[in-house]
């Protein structure tokens, strides 16, 4: 999948993401958690596995993230992709 | 055993991660009128990837989807049905035909799941006049309709008048899908009382419900969940009673009797289904108990 | 006679405030205090330096406190409690030698004890008469009791009392008396009285917290302490005030008439008291304006010292007596030792409080807490700081399980008791297991090597250390 568009989805409150993708030559993943010090390495490889699943090549995804556990950060980061590749 | 359905908004991580806490029978995660139009994907994507990780662990699982008439319901049931919820719930529905398009395609979902048929039950949503009209119909048809529910806020808009506490308003509709459930050998619940603060409210509007025949009731609220517990769950003295009709009939089985008494009032098939099921409730509720048969 | 002087400067000057000396503080303004930043501000203006600050608590209004360690005019401090700001400093290590750490009831008695020094106390007084009479049941600023105050004007070398009600001599109703005080000063204003309500005093709305509230009230049902006689304290959390709400709802119900209601005091407990739950509630701090009416008007919310609450230098205390104290936590440990003092990236954002004095005299000891906090798991191997000791927890109660500490040789009856009134009872290590199952296994935090902060237990020993954060 492509990321065409900038998208976000999530939101901003305790246990939940708020994710951010854009267009980008390269693949960047950036994050800021509040459980950065205790969980930042899981954040990074759940992020990575949707975009492996979901074959994404390139792209800026960036989350803010609220404490969210893996299923929640998968969630948003699949929908994010989704919407950023126009389908939603 | 379902006593309460709580409903929990399909796209809140926070209640999704906890709804199993809140000691609902059944939980109700919501597509439908707690998601607005721009968060279906997001919501239908969350309550999937949740499921897929969460157990739920004593509780059954209630997807409500969008209604038919919209584009979102398909999609819903895409994402869902793969991880096996106990129960769909289609909201909106008004004829039979509803509960055959979503059967339909769930079982062709099924099917490419590898799931033997009917895995998936239905528990349709009725909450227009044309569906209370229709209730006998929609109760009976398809295998999957293990449960009718009414929904007492689209009703009343529906219907043009008022929704009150009292209930009024809704009495026909109440009496009509009980009888029309009843008909059909499955179970029936009840609207949620929506007054979430309004505890007394709720335990009347309960015990009313009950009184009329309502297997439960669904609620909006995690506070009017032990409420609705309480009330829908037999007494102990309902639990006593139905062990000595247990004991009753296995000793006069032991005698060859065929008419038996207990209390000087005579014991029929009816009372034995009674028996039986307020035993089934105990079990659910406290864990297997010693057998009296 | 008269003990008025002009400003707090001619108070400093008259008491000989000098270099490397100890002041002391209350918080009874909480996050409405004034008067603890207008006097380091007037003792910074003087060119005093190397002090110690003794405050019962630091909140987030004391900020400027981190400019006065830098500039060397503090350069020791010691609470009971401190808010994140203060804290995040603190944990940086902007202080040379650690702060010292004590309990509500362990600073009384150790400054009783002659353990802890005080030059000079300056008292936040919201009436007063010119010797010093004063309490904070009425004036503009009142704030209700002023419990924790009591051992720093009993034992100070110096003090003086701050107002900005003055009233003529005598005061009726005093709190404190004028035999122990040395000057009195009018300000304009002490403080804020909208800040006593800081944060978390009311019942909360989130689910969670409310099934986690009902499984505490049933504890405290099954335990067979919620009987006529009953005494009671919680804190101000959501969860626990709504544990309150429930106990209330039991008690009214089965017509049980307890004894007293203890500890900082809410609107909720004053509730309590006035539906005849409780004969008299102990007050040591007012938590909220409910509770500071209730004091001024009511005989039977009485003020306590912190030493009649808490200490341990008195010949008893009212939490001796204390059949059930319901307790916050940060994390707790697989040994039930209880954090309150750090977060879980070891920044210091609390303190004690009555956490362990409440804890080691209460009968049932009840952390309630979520199983998971932002992700973050309630039960860790090891605290990242001991604030009470796991050998006075009783119960930890979570929304997925209460454990009950059978591990030091105690509650073996309880945990049948809770079994019995089908409570899903589980072990210390469900939770964390559980937790972890569905967080992820949270990656240890490495802390820095300097200790900046020392834990004193109540009876005056160290508890623990508080590592920098790196």
């Amino acid at each position: 999948m492509r990321i065409k568009t900038g998208a976000v989805a999530g939101t901003l409150e305790s246990s939940d993401v708020y994710v951010k993708v854009e267009p980008s030559d390269k693949l960047e993943i950036e994050i800021e958690s509040v459980v950065f010090n205790q969980y930042a390495d899981q954040i990074r490889e759940t992020i990575q596995q949707v975009l492996d699943q979901l074959d994404v090549q390139a792209g800026r995804i960036s989350v803010n993230d609220k404490g969210a556990i893996d299923c929640v950060i998968q969630a948003r980061v699949e929908t994010a992709i989704k919407r950023a590749g126009g389908e939603n | 055993m379902r006593r309460s359905m709580l409903f929990i908004p399909g796209n809140t991580p926070n209640l999704l991660m906890n709804g199993d806490v809140l000691g609902a029978d059944s939980l109700i995660l919501d597509l439908e009128d707690a998601v607005s139009p721009a968060e279906k994907d997001s919501a239908r994507i969350l309550v999937r990837s949740v499921l897929k990780k969460l157990r739920y662990k004593g509780c059954e699982i209630i997807i409500r989807i969008n209604p038919v008439e919209t584009d979102y319901w398909t999609r819903d049931l895409d994402e869902i049905i793969p991880l096996k919820p106990n129960m769909i719930m289609p909201p909106k529905v008004s004829c039979a035909q509803d509960v055959k398009t979503v059967s339909e395609y769930i079982g062709k979902l099924e099917e490419a799941c590898g799931f033997e048929k009917n895995t998936v039950k239905l528990i349709p949503l009725i909450e227009t006049a044309m569906g209370v009209e229709n209730a006998f119909q929609i109760a009976s048809a398809d295998e999957r309709v293990t449960a009718l529910f009414l929904g007492g806020e689209d009703l009343t808009a529906d219907l043009r008048c008022k929704r009150t506490k009292e209930g009024n308003e809704i009495f026909y509709a109440r009496t009509r899908l009980v009888c029309a459930a009843r008909a059909c050998g499955i179970d029936v619940y009840d609207t949620p009382f929506t007054d979430v603060n309004d505890l007394e409210g709720l335990y009347a509007d309960a015990r009313f419900a009950k009184a009329l025949g309502f297997s439960g009731k669904a609620s909006i609220s995690p506070s009017h969940v032990e409420g609705i517990n309480e009330v829908f769950s037999p007494t102990q003295a309902d639990i006593d009673y139905a062990h000595d009709v247990m004991e009753t009939i296995r000793i006069a089985k032991e005698q060859g009797k065929g008419v038996v008494s207990l209390h000087g009032k005579m014991i029929d098939a009816p009372i034995v289904e009674r028996a039986r099921q307020v035993i089934e409730m105990e079990k659910a509720m406290f864990g297997e108990v010693e057998d009296d048969e | 006679m008269s003990k008025l002087v002009a400003s707090i400067r001619e108070a400093i000057e008259k008491c000989e405030l000098r270099d490397g000396m100890t002041i002391s503080f209350h918080h009874h303004m909480r996050n409405g205090d004034y008067v603890l930043n207008m006097v380091l501000d007037e003792i910074a203006g003087m060119g005093i330096k190397n002090l110690t600050v003794n405050a019962s608590s630091v909140f987030d209004i004391h900020e400027p406190l981190i400019g006065h360690i830098q500039n060397g005019v503090v350069t020791g401090l010691e609470c009971n409690y401190m808010g994140a700001k203060v804290g995040k400093a603190i944990s940086e290590g902007i202080l040379d030698q650690p702060v010292v750490f004590r309990s509500h009831g362990g600073r009384a008695s150790d400054m009783e004890k002659g353990a802890s020094v005080i030059d000079v106390a300056f008292i936040a007084a919201p009436t007063a008469d010119d010797m010093g009479n004063c309490t904070g049941k009425i004036g503009p600023s009142a704030c209700g009791s002023i419990g924790y105050a009591f051992a720093d004007a009993m034992n100070a070398k110096k003090v003086v009392v701050v107002t900005d009600n003055l009233v003529a001599y005598p005061l009726a109703g005093f709190s404190i008396p004028e035999v122990y005080v040395d000057y009195v000063v009018k300000v304009d204003q002490i403080g804020n009285p909208a800040g006593i309500v800081s944060g978390t005093t009311k019942i909360t709305r989130d689910p969670v917290g409310l099934r986690m509230a009902s499984y505490a009230s049933k504890v405290i049902e099954a335990s067979g302490l919620l009987r006529d006689g009953f005494s009671f304290q919680t804190g101000a959390g959501g969860a626990t005030l709504a544990t309150a709400k429930y106990v209330k709802e039991m008690m009214l119900e089965k017509g049980i008439k307890g004894s007293y209601g203890m500890g900082g005091i809410t609107g909720y407990m004053v509730d309590m008291l006035n539906e005849g739950c409780f004969e008299a509630l102990l007050d040591v701090q007012c938590f909220d304006l409910k509770a500071v009416e209730s004091i001024r008007t009511n005989p039977k919310h009485i003020e306590v010292s912190a030493t009649q609450y808490a200490g341990v230098s008195g010949k008893s205390a009212g939490v001796d007596n204390l059949d059930v104290v319901l307790l916050g936590a940060t994390q707790v440990d697989l040994d039930f030792n209880v954090n309150v003092h750090t977060d879980s990236n070891g920044y210091i954002m609390g303190g004690s409080g009555g956490h362990c004095d409440t804890a080691a005299g209460a009968k049932l000891a009840i952390i309630i807490a979520p199983l998971t906090r932002a992700r973050l798991p309630l039960v860790v191997d090891r605290c990242l700081c001991i604030s009470t000791p796991g050998k006075t927890v009783d119960v930890v109660v979570t929304q997925r399980g209460i454990a009950v500490n059978t591990k030091y040789g105690k509650n073996a009856e309880l945990k049948e008791q809770l079994k019995a009134a089908k409570l899903p009872v589980v072990e210390i290590e469900d939770l964390k297991r559980m937790a972890e199952e569905l967080a992820g296994v949270p990656k240890p935090v490495k802390l820095g090597e300097k200790v900046v902060a020392n834990v004193i237990y109540r009876d005056g020993t160290l508890l623990d250390v508080i590592h920098s954060v790196q």
